[in-house]
């Protein structure tokens, strides 16, 4: 149990990271391989933030001027993952638009049909 | 077949990762910098949020290549859906007096609220990007329920570039000023837990703000017209 206590955040995060993985490699909709890339993200978010915990400790934000100083959790991997989650949103938006322009273009989703046609 | 192969492959690199990870301690402190930024963030920047002293602060070069990367996925958006020969808009079905007016009576309140998170962001949870992120929420919101109404492209541009300008402009004079390295405070800190305090992040952090606002309603935009 202790085991399971200790590592559930880490399970969870690597439990997205291979859903994500597998939906990229498995399937053909491009829509669900960009999908797959936002689980992906955010599995990715959730261990970096995981890996920036500390037992009991409080969000890096301090309330009152001298309060005792309850632990803190490490504030650099939030600041990473405030960076990611940007980046991953641009990374979606530029991979939903070439998605709709290869739907214009070739009339389906499917990858594996796309890749037949050759322009 | 291929199937197969994936699961082989995942398996070899969650094997890996297992194998790596087991060695982490869960829940120990690990970084030095981290205790650092903790310890003495307050004195050093003024912002009671510390993720917001290592967003805008300690690593504020960093931030500026995130904007830039925003920035650029919007550029690279916009460029990549407008080679398409423009459809003739036909007339567009009004949304019902309830939606329209509820849509209108929500909007100001968002703007509002995401206006308070970018301005508190050295105090409180959030900052620049999250209130960004509800500003262009509220931009959608006016898309989905008054459909007729469209965005200026012209002034999310303009707001777009002068915010970015800011940022720019603020730390060059940091740069000139306050010390030898871009972004540095010039301003004074002002106490702790004021909300005029902490020197140049609550004006970066309102460019940035307008920014991501003005970037993501432009995206929210041209992926709008597009669906038409």
């Amino acid at each position: 149990m202790s085991f399971l206590n200790n590592y559930i955040y880490y399970i969870g995060a690597f439990g997205l990271i291979f859903i994500g993985l597998y939906i990229i490699l498995v399937k053909r909709n491009l829509i669900k391989v960009i999908i797959g890339l936002s689980i992906l993200d955010t599995g990715i978010n959730l261990f970096l933030i995981s890996i920036g915990y500390i037992s009991k400790g409080t969000a890096p934000i301090f309330e009152k001027v001298e309060a005792k100083l309850a632990p803190m959790v490490d504030p650099v991997p939030q600041a990473l993952v405030l960076t990611a989650i940007v980046i991953g949103v641009a990374v979606l938006a530029l991979a939903l638009s070439l998605a709709i322009r290869l739907y214009h273009h070739y009339g389906t989703l499917n990858l594996r049909k796309i890749r037949e046609q050759r322009w | 077949m291929k199937r197969i192969i994936s699961f082989i492959l995942l398996a070899i690199v969650a094997l890996g990762i297992t194998l790596s990870l087991l060695n982490i301690p869960f829940g120990m402190p690990k970084t030095k910098v981290g205790e650092h930024y903790i310890k003495k963030g307050i004195q050093e920047t003024g912002a009671t949020n510390i993720v917001t002293s290592v967003v805008l602060n300690y690593r504020g070069f960093d931030t500026l290549g995130e904007v830039t990367v925003l920035f650029v996925s919007a550029i690279g958006l916009s460029a990549v859906l407008a080679t398409r020969e423009k459809k003739i808009a036909e007339k567009i079905e009004s949304a019902s007096l309830v939606l329209y007016t509820g849509c209108r009576f929500l909007f100001p309140l968002i703007l509002f609220f995401g206006a308070y998170i970018f301005i508190h962001g050295h105090l409180t949870p959030g900052g620049g990007f999250q209130g960004g992120a509800i500003i262009a929420s509220a931009f959608l919101l006016m898309y989905l329920g008054c459909r007729e109404r469209r965005i200026s492209e012209k002034r999310t541009k303009i707001a777009e570039s002068l915010s970015g300008l800011v940022f720019i402009v603020v730390g060059l004079i940091g740069l000139a000023v306050g010390g030898y390295y871009f972004l540095s405070n010039f301003l004074p800190k002002g106490t702790p837990f004021s909300l005029l305090s902490a020197g140049i992040i609550p004006i970066i952090y309102i460019a940035i703000g307008f920014k991501v606002g003005s970037e993501l309603a432009f995206i929210i935009d041209r992926l709008m017209r597009e669906s038409e």
